[in-house]
């Protein structure tokens, strides 16, 4: 059997990868932290959200997760902070930030 | 029983290709090569084989057609020459990262600067270092043989390669030439089943992914093991060729070298003009040999050593300047191998034939007359040397 994305990371020897660097199943970029790229960092102001859900196809990074119809708070282990949920809101209901860490 | 026939080498190929029967070829015509798609395109118009041919607009999309293919699960081919080669380059890279098992037909043709159809290794020696495996053939009948064993090797090691053969000289030039019958290809080179293809509907894959610099280094080394990999591939390969024709190929032919003193290495058609010099000056008494080097990726440094180890001196034949200041590609490597040994011969190198120019029965003289002065002398001389080229000072 072919190692799985999970058992492969910074540490792996080559002999441990695998041909090609093929990767044998789907939605491994969950697994790749691109949160930590950022330096600004968009704040959900929930009390101001119209749930127009507008922000949510504009995120490249699908990092704002949508549930029953509404909106939840960002995914941070993904969202990269390129602002563009900030921009499109028409109801000032994401602030931008720069992140404190 | 096999079969007679008269082909030549581009024949020879498209014969190859027919009796594989691969499942894609993506191809783009270029001078010399452009026989091998057109005489394949017949085949497929005549419905002798099944594959789907896709005619694209340039080199750059025939390889990445090739690359699209055998990613899917399909056993690709293409055919090329020079500045198609040339246009090819950064798939090569990536064709060979990814670890597609793609086989090539290069016809080898001079690269333009000045434009120029004719044959040199230019064109592929160019690409030495893009992961391809290499093979070359000094006639027709062994751009056949290598074609078709090529296939298993490139699956077996999953690397591409590239089967070679010299522009117009064996692409165009009729011979005699015995086929195997096309029951017995198929069945040695058998259905291509790779075990993971993105067609394949049980298993989500994902191929060619970005490299951060974490991961690079260490799939680079992955990559050159594949080809330390290949050598040992290569010669069982040819042991099961041997088996199903008799005709036997290693990863270079040594010719009268057993009890010769001094020795040429040549790749490719000129070999058989070498061989003409080596049959008569051994008729007048003079122990010479010679090594055509089939397989130069990858290069058979140890055994490739221990041939030239069995003479005094050695002349290195490079059908391609490399511009390095200190010798052609193949003459800075099989030099380099012999670093280790403690009795080494003298190498020295001679660029010839470039852009067509041809060498001749009395060249290869006048290259063994300079290895038994060598040896006399016992010095090597100016080891970066021309053959055929005018020169105002001589």
């Amino acid at each position: 059997m072919f190692r799985r994305a999970q058992d492969i990371n910074e540490k792996s020897t080559w002999q441990e990868l695998t041909p090609g660097a093929e990767i044998y199943e789907p939605a491994t970029s969950l697994q790749v932290k691109t949160g930590d790229w950022r330096v600004m960092v968009p704040v959900f102001k929930e009390a101001q959200c119209k749930q127009c859900l507008l922000c949510v196809p504009f995120c490249p990074d699908n990092s704002i997760p949508v549930k029953d119809g509404r909106r939840l708070d960002f995914d941070f282990d993904h969202c990269k902070g390129c602002g563009i949920c900030y921009k499109v809101c028409k109801f000032e209901a994401i602030d931008f930030v720069k992140e404190e860490k | 029983m096999a079969i007679r026939e008269r082909l030549s080498g581009n024949e020879a190929v498209a014969t190859a290709m027919r009796q594989i029967d691969p499942d894609v070829m993506g191809a783009f015509p270029i001078t010399p090569s452009t026989e091998i798609p057109q005489y394949f395109s017949d085949f497929i118009a005549n419905g002798k084989v099944h594959t789907e041919f896709i005619p694209v607009e340039s080199e750059h999309s025939a390889m990445s057609t090739c690359m699209g293919a055998s990613a899917a699960g399909a056993r690709a081919v293409t055919a090329t020459s020079s500045a198609g080669l040339a246009f090819m380059y950064e798939l090569l890279w990536v064709s060979a990262s990814m670890r597609l098992p793609i086989t090539m037909a290069v016809v080898n043709r001079a690269l333009t600067g000045p434009i120029n159809i004719n044959n040199d290794h230019s064109d592929s020696m160019g690409a030495r270092d893009s992961g391809w495996m290499q093979i070359y053939a000094e006639t027709n009948q062994e751009v056949y043989d290598n074609f078709i064993q090529a296939v298993l090797i490139a699956e077996a090691c999953r690397l591409p390669i590239m089967v070679c053969q010299d522009g117009f000289i064996t692409s165009h030039g009729v011979s005699n030439i015995d086929l195997i019958e096309d029951e017995k290809v198929k069945a040695f080179v058998g259905e291509y089943e790779p075990e993971n293809y993105l067609l394949k509907h049980d298993n989500p894959l994902a191929v060619g992914p970005y490299g951060v610099s974490p991961y690079y280094m260490e799939i680079k080394r992955a990559q050159a093991q594949a080809m330390k990999d290949a050598m040992p591939v290569i010669r069982d390969v040819a042991n099961k060729f041997y088996d199903m024709t008799g005709r036997q190929y290693g990863f270079f032919e040594e010719y009268k070298m057993d009890d010769a003193d001094v020795a040429l290495v040549v790749i490719g058609s000129s070999a058989g003009t070498g061989k003409e010099a080596v049959d008569r000056l051994r008729s007048e008494g003079q122990k010479v040999g010679l090594i055509k080097l089939r397989v130069f990726r990858p290069f058979p440094r140890i055994p490739l050593a221990e041939a030239m180890c069995k003479v005094k001196a050695v002349a290195i034949m490079d059908k391609a300047e490399g511009f390095s200041n200190s010798g052609g590609p193949l003459f800075n490597e099989a030099r380099n191998s012999l670093y280790d040994l403690p009795d080494k011969p003298y190498a020295v190198n001679y660029i010839y034939g470039l852009g067509g120019r041809d060498i001749t029965v009395e060249d290869f003289y006048d290259i063994y007359r300079d290895l038994y002065v060598i040896c006399e002398n016992d010095d090597p001389g100016d080891v970066y040397r021309y053959v055929g080229v005018r020169d105002s000072r001589y």
